[in-house]
């Protein structure tokens, strides 16, 4: 089955999305992740005004099946969380790139959004991982 | 479906007749009084009756094949019961002293040198009461190692994505900082990403070998020796121990400490006939950390020996009140003196060749990630069948428990590591013939999937209870029935 991607987006190889929006990042998990997940049933979301590195765990979300940790995309300050998937976590299930959307980051460093897989990359390492599982 | 025991209560019905007092009454102070005890009324009857048919609705070792790998339900020997139920053991009160207990802590001081022996350790503590409190065990020796030692900066531990889920859980409960290692192709751990995380901060590593794909870390001894070289400590899982006994000894591949779980390894009661019970063994770095009192021999003439408490010179402490789960160590020292070496041996040999034989009969059908490699004492499977792609491992489970079969563990390993997980362990008690009726349902779901998929979609079908709701179980977590007043 092939996971929907937003073209308008750059991705994590574990899984996370990324989108510039004005001077900030907005990020979630991928259509492939939630759906590899199942049917999530709780989200941890971080402190606004918490700061991480690229690559650090910023929360957590939880299935039936599994718990997993959920990466930075860039180095940067929490500036929103989405609350709302505190108590609706099957947001993310339903619509992964828009209503799913977990946190908005202020980078400390824009150009870092460069290091990211763009849409056509994660495709790639998609279509590689969705191979193997097969 | 079994009604709730309040249901079946009926006002003013007893199970017991208490005798007429013989003493003077005494009116209760008023404040300790209260105006009702909702606890159900029934009679001696109703009861057994009840819990009785409760208990024919499981799935239980004594009645199904219980293959839930990483978890070891391998048959429970009567003969360790009887052990157990000496009055000597079972009446024994735990404030007795030792002068007057010495047959106890002959026995547990045989234990620790049996599970020091067979792990190849110098010391052991028997008071974690099961797994996870072994492992938190572990992790806190390690952290006063590193403090004992004025090294203050160690506050990361390393842990493969294949590792149980209380390894990261125990690691944080101690403060610890916990990296996630993947696993390499081969399904062990990835040797580069494991060099990159080593360095002066790293507290340890923990590892479970065989991992949790059933498979033997291949690169187990330069794992260890490359933790070592950074200052690091190895702490070794031993959920999959089954597979070790009389063959390999984590202490001489490497590792600083490990636990047992004897209610997995050393077949003592497990799941809901519990206590568990997790002993945690440790070599000659950490032995002076271990929880204690543990016991301690003194030799008193030429075959005269004394048994006392003795506390480890840089104990952590106390993990329990008393000394462990004792019955659960009275059971566990039974199976190994009836076992002896050779025959603890055998336990592993037959628990890898029933696990091999299973692998080896369902690997046309099923895809396993590892099956060009030899399993350890189990193997890992996907719940994925050509042919029926709606079909997940779930469903698969559900269906093995209308041919009387207990589900093997499922989503785990993660399905980041593992897609559709289906995680099988026959232990060595199964028969070829119990082997093969499991196999042979396990081929047969592959040909219903295909076939008829909403067969497997509906299943159980056979259950008193079908599909459950998982997530509004998890969302909605009631643990209480309201019992409406009347």
């Amino acid at each position: 089955m092939a996971s929907k991607i937003d073209p308008s987006a750059r991705y994590l190889k574990t899984h996370e999305w990324a989108r510039i929006e004005g001077d900030e990042i907005v990020c979630g998990i991928s259509d492939h992740a939630q759906s590899a997940m199942n049917d999530l049933v709780y989200v941890e979301l971080p402190r606004v005004g918490a700061t991480y590195k690229a690559g650090e765990a910023f929360g957590v979300v939880e299935s039936v099946k599994a718990a997993s940790d959920v990466y930075m995309p860039v180095s940067g300050t929490i500036t929103a969380v989405n609350t709302q998937l505190e108590s609706k976590p099957e947001i993310i299930n339903q619509d992964p790139y828009q209503g799913g959307w977990m946190i908005r980051i202020k980078p400390d460093d824009m150009a870092e959004f460069n290091n990211l897989l763009d849409a056509d990359a994660y495709a790639q390492l998609l279509n590689e991982t969705e191979d193997t599982e097969d | 479906m079994e009604p709730l025991i309040f249901e079946l209560s009926s006002p003013g019905r007893q199970g017991v007749r208490l005798p007429e007092s013989d003493v003077p009454c005494y009116e209760l102070p008023s404040a300790l009084l209260r105006e009702r005890l909702p606890l159900p009324e029934v009679s001696q009857v109703d009861v057994t009756r009840h819990f009785t048919r409760l208990s024919q609705l499981n799935f239980a070792i004594d009645t199904t094949l219980y293959p839930l790998g990483s978890c070891t339900m391998k048959y429970n020997p009567r003969v360790n019961e009887d052990a157990a139920r000496l009055p000597g053991f079972a009446l024994l009160h735990p404030l007795t002293d030792a002068d007057a207990a010495q047959g106890a802590l002959c026995l547990m001081y045989e234990l620790q040198t049996y599970l020091a022996e067979i792990a190849g350790f110098k010391g052991v503590s028997l008071q974690p009461a099961a797994g996870a409190q072994g492992e938190f065990t572990g992790i806190l020796m390690m952290r006063a190692y590193h403090a004992d030692r004025g090294d203050h900066k160690r506050t990361k531990m390393l842990i493969p994505d294949s590792a149980h889920g209380t390894n990261p859980a125990s690691s944080a409960m101690a403060g610890l900082h916990v990296v996630e290692i993947p696993s390499d192709p081969r399904g062990n751990v990835d040797l580069a990403a494991l060099k990159a995380q080593l360095d002066d901060t790293v507290c340890g590593l923990m590892i479970t070998n065989p991992n949790t794909l059933g498979m033997f870390e291949e690169h187990i001894e330069e794992v260890c020796a490359l933790v070592h070289a950074a200052g690091g400590l190895v702490y070794g899982d031993g959920a999959n121990m089954n597979a070790l006994l009389g063959i390999a000894k984590p202490g001489e591949i490497g590792f600083d400490v490990i636990h047992y779980n004897l209610h997995k390894t050393f077949s003592t009661p497990h799941g809901g006939g519990g206590p568990g019970s997790g002993p945690v063994a440790a070599n000659e770095k950490l032995v002076d950390f271990l929880p204690g009192p543990i016991v301690r021999a003194v030799q008193e003439g030429e075959d005269e020996w004394r048994y006392e408490w003795h506390m480890p010179p840089k104990s952590i402490g106390r993990m329990r009140a008393f000394h462990g789960n004792f019955g659960v160590l009275v059971r566990a020292f039974t199976y190994i003196r009836v076992h002896g070496e050779a025959g603890l041996r055998a336990v592993s040999q037959h628990a890898v060749l029933n696990a091999n034989y299973v692998q080896a009969r369902l690997r046309d059908v099923y895809p396993f990630p590892h099956g060009e490699r030899f399993c350890m004492h189990e193997t890992c499977a996907q719940g994925k069948i050509a042919g029926a792609p709606s079909v997940v491992a779930l469903d698969i489970s559900k269906r093995l428990m209308d041919y009387g079969f207990h589900p093997p563990t499922n989503y785990f390993p993660l399905p980041k590591v593992v897609p559709e997980a289906l995680l099988i362990e026959p232990t060595e008690t199964e028969s070829k013939q119990t082997l093969d009726r499991f196999c042979d349902a396990m081929l047969q779901i592959a040909e219903e999937a295909r076939q008829n998929p909403q067969l497997l979609k509906d299943a159980p079908h056979t259950a008193p209870m079908k599909r459950l709701d998982e997530v509004k179980a998890a969302k909605e977590l009631v643990l209480c029935c309201v019992i409406a007043d009347d």
